[in-house]
């Protein structure tokens, strides 16, 4: 899932504080998980700014909705015949929700209420960590299931750099060197020849290096 | 023992205070509640194993946020006593609407009541 995190609300009221009819747009997939932008994160950042407003002396109208994705046309356009009674959306879902509801309603403007952080897993409530980069290229089979783009801080490819101490990145000693975790997988495989196998140059313009992506497929079109 | 507590405070039954939600406090203050307090089972004896321990997570995350606001975080507190503590619920209670008086109304009340007029 994408994984995001709440803004500090200091920093929403800022982006929101002139407009007069807010929609808090929250979604229900990703960020419903990752608990920063679902329909209860919406319901208490509602509150929330309605409190403050109020404090502040402004009568500030703030409504809520849960979309079931910002991601796809077809749930955007729940908000058309809704749209035009606000000054100003604030939408809790990721950085490409917030992209997909500007574009769609061009007049309004349209504000992020989370930092979208990265591809991710729950390790436990309340713990996520990066698992994917969307790199465009997945050498996951090659590398025991464990992937040096996402898990490596240098991104290397062949074996650990001279910082990895103990299984532990140099950049965080709470960090596993992504190298050490591939080689304990392989080696639990019965497969660590595949360490010895040079994994060829990446071809980096398939990853964000090259430019916006985009994927078309006749097929289904 | 039939004591006697403040007539201010209203109380609402849950089976476990680890179903105190974040917008349950907030909504409170929304309708002009001048303080809330969570009052849970001693902690390492909640049935559930965690109900208390979750709501006082709750009551932190409401506080950071009524702080934000300027509403004010110390209007809402946890705190923890056994179902056989009467006299101390009692004095809780006491010490809840000592500090909420203190603090004055809810300030969101007065600003609707002024838009009301």
């Amino acid at each position: 899932m994408i994984v995001a995190k709440q803004k500090p609300i200091e920093e929403i009221i800022e982006s929101v504080k002139n407009a007069g009819r807010i929609l808090i747009a929250g979604c229900n997939e990703c960020v419903t998980v990752c608990e920063s932008g679902g329909k209860k994160e919406v319901a208490v950042l509602a509150s929330a700014l309605r409190m403050y407003f109020m404090n502040q002396g402004k009568d500030v109208k703030i409504d809520e909705i849960t979309l079931e994705r910002q991601c796809d046309h077809e749930y955007l356009e729940e908000l058309r015949k809704l749209i035009d009674q606000y000054d100003a959306v604030l939408s809790l879902a990721c950085g490409v929700g917030v992209q997909f509801l500007a574009e769609k309603y061009v007049k309004t403007p349209v504000f992020p209420g989370v930092d979208t952080c990265f591809m991710g897993v729950t390790e436990q409530r309340g713990v996520w960590t990066e698992r994917c980069q969307g790199c465009g290229q997945c050498i996951l089979a090659r590398t025991g299931g464990i992937c040096p783009v996402s898990r490596c801080a240098k991104r290397l490819f062949n074996g650990p750099c001279g910082g990895s101490t103990r299984g532990k990145c140099e950049i965080d000693k709470d960090l596993d060197c992504g190298w050490q975790l591939i080689v304990n997988r392989l080696k639990e495989m019965g497969k660590l020849e595949d360490y010895e196998a040079l994994i060829p140059i990446k071809d980096w313009s398939k990853e964000r290096a090259g430019g916006p992506r985009k994927i078309v497929r006749e097929d289904v079109r | 023992m039939r004591l006697q507590y403040p007539s201010s405070i209203r109380i609402i039954c849950l089976p476990c205070t680890g179903k105190v939600d974040l917008i349950h406090i907030l909504r409170s203050f929304e309708k002009g509640a001048d303080g809330v307090y969570v009052v849970g089972c001693m902690e390492g004896s909640c049935q559930f194993t965690s109900g208390n321990l979750r709501a006082r997570k709750r009551v932190e995350q409401a506080q950071t946020l009524l702080n934000a606001i300027g509403i004010g975080g110390d209007r809402v507190q946890m705190y923890n006593l056994a179902s056989s503590e009467a006299p101390r619920f009692v004095e809780v209670a006491e010490e809840m609407t000592r500090k909420i008086l203190a603090l004055g109304p809810n300030p969101i009340k007065a600003v609707r009541t002024k838009m009301a007029a």
